[in-house]
């Protein structure tokens, strides 16, 4: 077991098992497909994603360093959480890029009854110890725990 | 955060309880970043990125209706990315289905909502609101509340202007309350060079390569580019501003890049030159091999990489009137060497709606039709975005469109050799 601190960018508590991407995440190419297509499990559409590629995302401790891709993504990303198909967590290693930031905001200013705790900055070694399947434990003050 | 009084005035609601939540998230977005205070907007235009009535983003529908119904429009009129439909595109009839009645089914309704909140005319669709025809082209110093990666990039280097890598909904709040949290771009400090990238290519780079490899290793930091004035000039005109839209658009998609500063040619650097350099700068070297080590390293993701291309688009960003011009006279040629008559793959050049109207004023548009050569003012990428035309085996020479669907990448040189001649695969 490890634990692990960052900053907290929405809080809350969860506990969830843990869905490793080790590249950036392209919220566009990797949430359109799952709202598009009413896949209540998100199931990752993007295919240059090799870690997420064909894994289902909802309810899942996503971990990650940054997302990337088009300027779509913030609001892509409200859309998952206002239809319900957001990650338990999002937690970066790396201080969290602008697209990002934007959509946990949105839900969490714009959202009712959405808890999706989001902790950035936990730094590369978070990201090198935890594994696809492990058990996360998110606490309110940014505390990350990896079983 | 310092706020103004006015400002808490409108966080206290003051001005109703939607301004509020707007004026709520950007501070919030803004410490996030260590943003102090919120600035004016002071562009006279925005420009949104959600051009698309897409039926599964139907909660950002949502709300622009509380906006509308509140009566909290955009201060600023406001271009936006490029429509996602063109029936002068060529599709099939499952693809035109699908792309009608189930995925852009809430287009009309949306662009309704576009014209309540502060579309500046029907024809704002482009992802090059910048270009003259268009009528979007800030001011240097402008503080800017936009989305769409290659515009912003495009105005913060090109053009002057102070804009964040701003996500969609977030461009419109900005407009909407009138303020941006002050932070990463629209700072000095932020505009500083954090990468010095050499060039030292023995012949022109091809814009969307050069831009490629260096939005590749810079991510979203701000690289200061050192010899490509050799190849550019030092004056932004027609032809140089063109190669900036592709090569900017490869930067902000390949990687993340917001600003760039090419060292005797954009604004920034004419004016401060290597002062805009921070300390410890990381050095990045591009050559020839380099640039072919880049190209050659894109993943192919056709599920048959020798399929005969089906389509080919250019234009993403939108092409502008000189590169349309230039590409007549260069598909012309290639046909004449070729022996044929008219491109040999479905071709779509897409630009903006002033741009194609501009273009269809000269005699160059009869002579792109007679080659058989499309115009659109389509988003090639929204038409990419499904199942369906994912599985086609379309090229392209925009890297932006590589990165964010299945279309296969190549040089211009190859493209034009492709749609006039054919074989090579």
């Amino acid at each position: 077991m490890r634990e692990f601190k960052g900053r907290v960018i929405a809080s809350g508590t969860v506990t969830a098992e843990a869905l490793v991407s080790y590249g950036g995440l392209n919220t566009l190419a990797s949430f359109q497909k799952a709202l598009q297509f009413g896949d209540k499990t998100a199931t990752c559409g993007d295919q240059n994603n090799k870690d997420l590629y064909g894994k289902q995302m909802a309810g899942k401790a996503l971990c990650l360093p940054q997302t990337i891709g088009s300027t779509t993504g913030g609001l892509v990303l409200y859309c998952a959480c206002s239809m319900n198909r957001q990650p338990a967590c999002m937690l970066f290693s790396k201080p969290i890029d602008s697209l990002a930031a934007a959509g946990a905001v949105l839900a969490d200013v714009w959202l009712d009854n959405i808890q999706m705790p989001v902790i950035d900055s936990l730094g590369d070694d978070f990201l090198q110890y935890v594994k696809d399947g492990m058990k996360v434990s998110v606490k309110e003050d940014g505390t990350v725990i990896v079983d | 955060m310092q706020l103004t009084n006015e400002q808490q005035a409108i966080l206290d609601g003051a001005q109703g309880e939607t301004l509020a939540k707007v004026m709520k998230t950007l501070i919030k977005y803004g410490e996030v970043f260590g943003a102090e205070k919120m600035v004016p907007v002071t562009g006279k235009h925005n420009h949104l990125v959600t051009s698309f009535g897409l039926k599964a983003l139907g909660p950002v529908y949502d709300l622009m209706e509380q906006l509308i119904s509140s009566g909290d429009i955009s201060k600023q009129t406001f271009s936006v990315d490029p429509r996602p439909l063109d029936k002068n595109v060529p599709a099939n009839f499952l693809q035109n289905f699908i792309f009608n009645n189930f995925m852009y089914s809430r287009q009309d309704y949306y662009e309704d909502q576009l014209s309540k909140l502060g579309l500046m005319d029907k024809n704002a669709f482009t992802c090059t609101c910048y270009m003259d025809e268009v009528g979007n082209k800030p001011q240097k110093g402008d503080i800017l509340s936009w989305a769409e990666s290659s515009a912003v990039v495009y105005a913060n280097s090109v053009l002057g202007a102070r804009c964040n890598r701003n996500s969609g909904i977030m461009d419109i709040m900005g407009s909407v309350v009138g303020y941006v949290p002050y932070f990463g771009l629209l700072t000095d400090e932020g505009r500083k060079a954090t990468w010095i990238i050499e060039i030292k290519t023995t012949k022109k780079p091809e814009a969307q390569l050069l831009g490629s490899a260096i939005g590749m290793k810079v991510m979203e930091e701000v690289p200061y580019i050192i010899g490509l004035d050799k190849w550019l000039g030092t004056e932004l005109n027609d032809a140089t501003c063109t190669y900036l839209k592709d090569f900017g658009a490869a930067t902000a998609s390949n990687g993340a890049v917001g600003l760039y500063h090419i060292e005797n040619l954009t604004p920034e650097a004419v004016e401060s030159g290597k002062t805009l350099l921070s300390e410890n700068v990381k050095t990045y070297v591009i050559d020839d091999y380099e640039l072919e080590k880049v190209y050659k390293n894109y993943p192919i993701v056709w599920k048959n990489p020798d399929s005969t291309p089906k389509l080919c688009f250019m234009g993403c960003p939108h092409m502008s009137l000189q590169q349309l011009k230039d590409w007549t006279d260069k598909v012309e040629q290639g046909l004449k060497k070729s022996g044929k008559k008219k491109v040999v793959i479905p071709t779509v050049f897409t630009a903006a709606p002033g741009v194609l109207e501009e273009f269809e004023k000269t005699d160059y548009a009869a002579r792109l039709k007679a080659t058989g050569v499309i115009t659109s003012y389509i988003c090639p990428l929204m038409y990419m975005n499904n199942p369906l035309s994912g599985k086609m085996p379309v090229i392209t020479s925009s890297n932006k469109l590589r990165t964010y669907t299945t279309a296969r990448y190549y040089t211009d040189d190859e493209i034009l050799e492709q749609i006039t001649k054919g074989g090579k695969k």
